[in-house]
């Protein structure tokens, strides 16, 4: 589904990821760790196409297609989904408004057709019950006053409502109380599927309990430097990441 | 880089949706202005004496007048002996039946579909084309209850003594340039009378356009709502395309007696010129209205979207207690527009409230100003203002300033500003983008949220108008 080979890109001029690679098949979930400012979040942009992320070197292909030079929209429409580390507020649009737009934009680009707003209601309700999302909130503009934890859940709120093929999900645990850390996985396991895959980006083990991965990355200033099965991240919570570079040293200096 | 510059820019500079004019002859006075031209004028309006003698005032102040220069915009000498300062379409029509289908194809163009409008939305639509009002509707049920809706030459022959009465009390002849010219040459306009008691049984609207060449516009408005009235007045125009710059300089008037409530919307897309700032109209409008009356209440609430140049300051003068003023405001300038807006809060009663909303959206190589007003004078005890500027940029060429002033003569007043800028940012831009939507209705999508605020306060139908009217005008604009 997702293939990323020696990956290089730039941020303002500076290169943060240096020749990364990566492959994920349909129906894995591939947890990602490593320390602040690694290039964790860089990764998640350049795949969703962040304007200023610039690739310099390597390929990423989506399903076989050239996914750099989609714009962001297309991928979207592709069935690419990023749930930001920082999701951005934007005052006055109404979270459901944004949402049925987004989906429509993207059913629309697909060729599908556009949902009414019964149609999209009904969905909509389904998925606040499923996520134990409060419904005040998506009477709100996106994102504005949420709570850090509230802007997480939308994140994977919409992630539940928009259906991706691939979800890149950036500490979405991060900030969550114990009962949303739980419907956030639970989000994430009901759209576990043999035609999804997911990106998940954590500090932590303890949201790998609920998401238990395929495989644990463990990305370190900007590449790839170990990759194993949920037992590694059981290992890094417990010795850190200077172990990891201390078994491969040849590697994280690449 | 994040968004390239021309993204946006590409997405604003669409083409004028509403560009195309209407042959239908002209019956014009020569261009020209004098004291000829004024007694020509109103003799072909049928005018009593008093209005000739009240035009030829206001002519001879304004010969003593200068045009203001303090506003921040650019702005060419305008020729007044250039214009003509009438022009009407030839036959006047006494029903929709007997108007021009020319003109209704115009109307239709426009999205102005009279008789279904009128008949769906409850809308009594007053239709200005040109100078002269061709079309009136739902009169019949507004007579009913004793509100007069007319253009203001047929208030002029059958409402003579009310006319005379209110015209020029809250905008004097010589209150400034435009004003006086107006006063000297105005052509038609709309006029409005709420008996007392009367909550006015539906949205009064008038649809403005400028169409013939060469034509200033100067259109006379007059608002009266007496003791513990309401009326809700829509106004709303757009131009069709045109080479030259046109003048339009109108002058509304409200009066709002005791407990009485006005609310004055208007949606204003007049052609603004090309993307080289080349053609387009001047609007040069004064619109005040005076809460006259104890716990009287006047909104305006705009948006403007059109014009290559504008300079308009809805103002609101709190003379009676306990009276309110407020004013929402979404101006939006692309290309090489220019606008100055913003309001002037008059206290003057006792405890009066005046509340200023300002959204001002600046693309292109446009200029954005908010220039507002606030003066607190001595008698008026506990007067409480507050005000809240906000701006976005998209690009980086165009340009938003905010002037503040503020004048106040009693310690217990309570004057609050706020103003915040800040750019389209990449961040929501591409926060929506990651969802699927396209770049051109991201930006649509978040101005829009920017200024809903204002947009609350539209009505209903005026909302959705403007909300439309907002996107096209932001097409072409990521940048
Ligand atoms: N816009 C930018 N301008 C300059 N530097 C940037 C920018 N974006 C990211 N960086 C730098 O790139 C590096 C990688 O950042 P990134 O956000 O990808 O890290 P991360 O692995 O997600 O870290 P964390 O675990 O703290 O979220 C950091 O050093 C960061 O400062
Ligand atoms: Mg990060």
């Amino acid at each position: 589904m997702l293939k990323i080979e020696n990956l290089h890109a730039r941020v303002a001029g500076k290169e943060i990821l240096k020749g990364l690679s990566l492959e994920a098949k349909s129906g894995e979930v591939h947890a990602i760790m490593g320390p602040n400012g690694a290039g964790k979040s860089t990764l998640g942009n350049v795949l969703a196409g962040r304007p200023g992320y610039e690739v310099t070197q390597g390929t990423v292909t989506f399903d076989g297609n050239n996914l750099l030079e989609m714009e962001p929209e297309v991928r979207a429409a592709a069935g690419l989904f990023l749930a930001f580390q920082y999701p951005v507020e934007i005052p006055g649009v109404n979270n459901t408004y944004f949402l049925r737009a987004a989906l429509n934009a993207q059913r629309k680009a697909r060729g599908a057709e556009e949902l009414d707003s019964m149609q999209f209601l009904k969905l909509v309700r389904e998925r606040v019950k499923e996520m134990g999302m409060t419904p005040d909130l998506l009477n709100r503009a996106v994102n504005e006053g949420f709570s850090g934890g509230e802007k997480k859940r939308n994140e994977v709120f919409q992630m539940a409502v928009l259906e991706p093929r691939l979800a890149i999900l950036d500490e979405t645990d991060s900030g969550l109380d114990i009962d949303a850390l739980k419907q956030v996985a639970e989000g994430v396991n009901r759209l576990r599927s043999p035609e999804r895959s997911f990106l998940v980006i954590t500090h932590y083990q303890r949201l790998l309990d609920y998401i238990v991965p395929d495989f644990v990355h463990v990305l370190a200033d900007g590449c790839i430097v170990e990759s194993g099965d949920a037992t590694l991240a059981k290992e890094l919570e417990a010795h850190g990441y200077a172990w990891v570079r201390d078994r491969t040293p040849a590697e994280a200096q690449a | 880089m994040a968004t390239q510059p021309g993204e946006v820019q590409a997405a604003l500079s669409r083409r004028y949706g509403a560009g195309f004019v209407t042959d239908i002859e002209s019956h014009s006075l020569p261009p020209g202005l004098g004291e000829d031209t004024i007694r020509a004028l109103s003799a072909i309006k049928e005018e009593p004496e008093w209005m000739t003698e009240w035009r030829l005032a206001a002519y001879r102040r304004w010969l003593k007048m200068t045009p203001p220069n303090w506003a921040h915009l650019k702005l060419g000498a305008i020729d007044f002996q250039a214009i003509s300062y009438y022009s009407a379409p030839k036959n006047k029509p006494k029903s929709l039946a007997e108007v021009d289908p020319k003109l209704l194809e115009t109307y239709d163009k426009l999205g102005v579909p009279l008789h279904e409008r009128a008949k769906l939305a409850g809308v009594a639509v007053d239709a200005v084309f040109d100078s002269v009002s061709v079309a009136n509707t739902a009169r019949d049920q507004l007579a009913k209850v004793g509100v007069i809706f007319c253009s203001m030459s047929e208030a002029i022959r059958e409402h003579g003594d009310l006319v005379r009465q209110y015209l020029g009390t809250v905008v004097p002849q010589g209150d400034n340039f435009f004003a006086a010219l107006n006063s000297a040459v105005f052509s038609d306009g709309s006029f409005v009378f709420i008996p007392k008691g009367v909550r006015c049984p539906m949205e009064l609207s008038t649809y403005f356009r400028i169409n013939a060449g060469h034509t200033g516009q100067f259109e006379r408005t007059l608002i009266i709502a007496e003791e513990a009235s309401t009326v809700s007045y829509l106004e709303g125009c757009t131009a069709p395309m045109r080479d030259e710059n046109q003048l339009h300089a109108a002058v509304v008037e409200l009066v709002a007696l005791e407990k009485a409530n006005i609310k004055y919307s208007t949606v204003q897309n007049w052609y603004p010129g090309d993307e080289n700032g080349k053609g387009g109209i001047y609007n040069f409008v004064t619109k005040r209205g005076e809460c006259r009356g104890d716990d009287s209440r006047i909104t305006w609430t705009q948006v403007e979207t059109g014009s290559a140049i504008t300079w308009k300051y809805p103002s609101c003068v709190l003379r009676g207690d306990r009276s309110v003023g407020e004013f929402h405001s979404v101006a939006l300038t692309n290309n090489y527009q220019q606008a100055d807006t913003g309001t002037k809060m008059i206290h003057i009663g006792r405890d009066t409230k005046s509340k200023i909303v300002s959204k001002g959206i600046s693309a292109g190589r446009s200029q954005n100003s908010y220039r507002g007003l606030v003066k607190v004078e001595k008698g008026a005890l506990n007067a409480r203002n507050h005000t809240r500027c906000d701006s976005i940029l998209i690009g980086k060429k165009c340009g938003s300033h905010t002037f503040p002033y503020m004048e106040v003569k009693n310690p217990t007043a309570i004057v609050e500003h706020e103003a915040t800028t800040s750019k389209i940012s990449d961040d929501q831009l591409f926060y929506c983008r990651s969802r699927g939507i396209g770049e051109e209705d991201a930006v649509s999508m978040i101005v829009d949220g920017f200024c809903k605020q204002v947009f609350r306060e539209l009505p209903m139908e005026f909302a959705v108008e403007a909300k439309k009217l907002l996107e096209v005008s932001l097409e072409g604009a990521i940048g």
